[in-house]
């Protein structure tokens, strides 16, 4: 259960703003792709625009296809709904739902989408995702607790667990570590690294040495200046992007001469 | 080296330390201006005239502070002080007409209640004016009561509330969640605040009118029979939905964006992101919203008196019959009683216990929103 991702001169608007130019990347299954980039220069809405959740801002549209596994998600009739199902994100800041319990939080994805599930089921899936998430030892113990009372490591953990929870094909993160201290950093790390056996993961992050850790590819994205559409200066593998990258721009980012 | 170390002098430049009042300096003040300010007052009038009394204290009170922290503390602290003493007296002088309000509800009409609790249970029906003079002269007990209006407010305030919270929330919802900044929503948003500001005879009047249209359809000669509950609680409604859609589409407002996101990103379809999400989280603001829509329009009299009339009897159907609410009967019993002269007292204790009844009424709802929304909100979080 993974997909692979074929990204086709994607050009992403804002109302007449347009983000993100001309982007073109094919992202394996059971890999981690990497987005690098300094700030404004497209990537999250790259990202984004994998699973349609920038749609959520009005007057926001795609020029292009993404191909999932062969099936444009941009298509006519797809509803982006259905997208999201196979399509999981975890944001930049935690947001377990303050109203649920920590349960409550692993099941919403399942529970709000009208499926009945039996008890059993329930707490087998709700401990396979916390497994899943690397946060079933430290809450086993009050998982009918809020939320919302864990600590900002746990709780992105506990948005991981949520996102599998719904058994998706791909998992988007968007700077998933931006907001948490080295030791909560790595347990994500080393979760990432284990998401890949089954999910293709495709995350954002400002922390280059994270993306150097994890992924298998990393896109480098640039803009010209202020107001300039976004563009994907280079993709390739992450030893190369960071070791003896192509473009001079590239190196200069990766060796922390600008952005 | 010597280990002395320089001990540097009070106010230069080196020192942390500054001079500062003793505890309670605030206090001690405040209290010596009042005892002052008593005697002061009486050497001048030669009586107990309290205004005269409260200014002198508030002016000695502020002379005297700001005059000792200037010298001890220096300017910075006695303008601090001063602003401080400004906030305080500006709460106590709002809180003195609510207060007094209160105690003068409960000075007037809490005997009445207590010595003649049947107001409760009595309506004015048969009620005449010599059981009135009776009672003034001491040759009888407190007749009549305003059972009925409490029905009626009751009644009246709930067929309201049916009617405009579902149009006030779920007009919020649109304007939050679907509209965006498109041209209805505006148009929304615009009409709303128009009809917050609407008197609230105007309502009542458009609601009779609204009524006698269509009764007048069915029976040329009926427009009196619009004189009934349900047009006074169309009357409250077009009162309280713009409180209910202004209420309502702040607090969801300040729902975060991160949750629906969150939900979105699950494949949750955006109605039940709505429901089962945005709503929960928000449910004690929309129901604290709510209850000042229910509070602002209970006590409303214009309204009412134009489409229900001044019922004396107890009357249970909203669509037949005048009908009574507290407020009407306060206003009735005031300007009408029912005995002339000096037996008017007897209306005038039901109307205090009736307006104690009132706010009475108000409060519970107060209390029982808040604790509606302490039980509804979302725990846990820091």
């Amino acid at each position: 259960m993974s997909k692979q991702i074929e990204i086709k001169d994607l050009d992403i608007y804002y109302g007449s703003f347009r983000a993100v130019e001309g982007v073109s990347m094919l992202i394996e299954p059971r890999t981690v792709t990497a987005l690098i980039g300094p700030s404004g220069c497209g990537k999250s809405t790259v990202l984004r625009s994998l699973n349609r959740m920038h749609e959520v801002i009005p007057g926001a549209y795609v020029d292009g296809s993404v191909m999932m596994d062969g099936q444009d998600i941009y298509g006519a009739g797809v509803d982006p709904v259905n997208v999201r199902r196979q399509v999981g994100m975890v944001f930049q800041r935690a947001n377990p739902f303050p109203t649920m319990s920590i349960k409550e939080n692993v099941l919403a994805g399942v529970r709000l989408n009208n499926q009945r599930i039996s008890r059993k089921d329930a707490d087998d899936l709700a401990e396979r995702a916390l497994r899943g998430a690397n946060l079933w030892e430290e809450v086993k113990d009050r998982l009918d607790l809020p939320g919302s009372g864990l600590s900002g490591g746990q709780q992105q953990r506990l948005c991981i667990a949520r996102a599998i929870a719904v058994q998706p094909e791909v998992i988007l993160m968007d700077e998933p570590c931006s907001a948490l201290d080295p030791i909560s950093t790595l347990a994500i790390e080393d979760l990432i690294a284990e998401l890949k056996n089954e999910y293709t993961v495709v995350i954002v992050t400002h922390n280059m040495q994270q993306a150097a850790r994890v992924s298998d590819r990393t896109g480098f994205f640039n803009i010209a200046g202020t107001g300039k559409p976004g563009k994907l200066i280079e993709y390739n593998d992450t030893e190369i992007i960071f070791s003896n990258p192509e473009k001079d721009d590239t190196q200069n980012y990766v060796s922390g001469r600008f952005g | 080296m010597s280990n002395t170390t320089v001990k540097p002098e009070q106010g230069s430049k080196l020192s942390l330390r500054a001079g500062k009042l003793p505890k309670g300096a605030t206090w001690m003040v405040a209290i010596g201006s009042i005892i002052v300010a008593i005697v002061l007052g009486m050497l001048m009038t030669g009586g107990f005239n309290i205004p005269l009394i409260a200014l002198l204290a508030g002016v000695l009170n502020f002379i005297v502070l700001y005059a000792w922290s200037r010298t001890v503390e220096g300017k910075r602290k006695a303008t601090d002080r001063v602003a401080t003493t400004l906030v305080t007296s500006s709460f106590v002088i709002a809180l003195i007409p609510l207060i007094s309000l209160l105690w003068m509800t409960l000075v007037r009409g809490g005997p009445v209640i207590l010595e003649s609790p049947t107001v409760l249970s009595r309506t004015m029906e048969g009620m005449k004016g010599i059981y009135d003079q009776d009672y003034v002269a001491g040759e009888g007990e407190l007749l009549g009561g305003f059972y009925h209006s409490i029905i009626g407010t009751v009644l009246i305030t709930l067929a309201a509330c049916i009617i405009s919270i579902p149009i006030g929330v779920f007009t919020a919802i649109y304007l939050v969640e679907y509209a965006g900044r498109n041209t209805l929503g505006k148009a929304i948003t615009f009409l709303v605040d128009v009809m917050t500001g609407i008197p609230s005879i105007v309502a009542g009047l458009f609601a009779f009118a609204l009524f006698g249209t269509f009764l007048t359809l069915v029976d040329p000669g009926g427009i009196g029979s619009a004189k009934m509950g349900i047009s006074a609680a169309v009357a409250l409604s077009v009162l309280m939905v713009p409180i209910v859609v202004r209420n309502t589409e702040e607090i969801l407002r300040l729902v975060p964006m991160d949750l629906r996101e969150a939900t979105y990103a699950l494949g949750v379809p955006k109605w039940k992101t709505i429901v089962r999400i945005v709503l929960p989280t928000a449910i004690s603001g929309i129901l604290s919203g709510i209850t000042i829509a229910i509070a602002r329009v209970i006590g409303e009299t214009a309204p009412i008196m134009v489409t229900a009339g001044f019922a004396r009897n107890l009357n249970w159907d909203l669509f037949g019959g005048w009908m009574s609410t507290l407020p009407t009967f306060i206003y009735d019993s005031q300007m009408r009683p029912t005995s002339p002269g000096v037996a008017a007292a007897a209306s005038s204790d039901r109307a205090w216990a009736a307006a104690l009844v009132l706010i009475v009424l108000v409060m519970v709802l107060n209390l029982i929103a808040r604790l509606l929304a302490k039980y509804l909100a979302p725990k846990g979080a820091r």
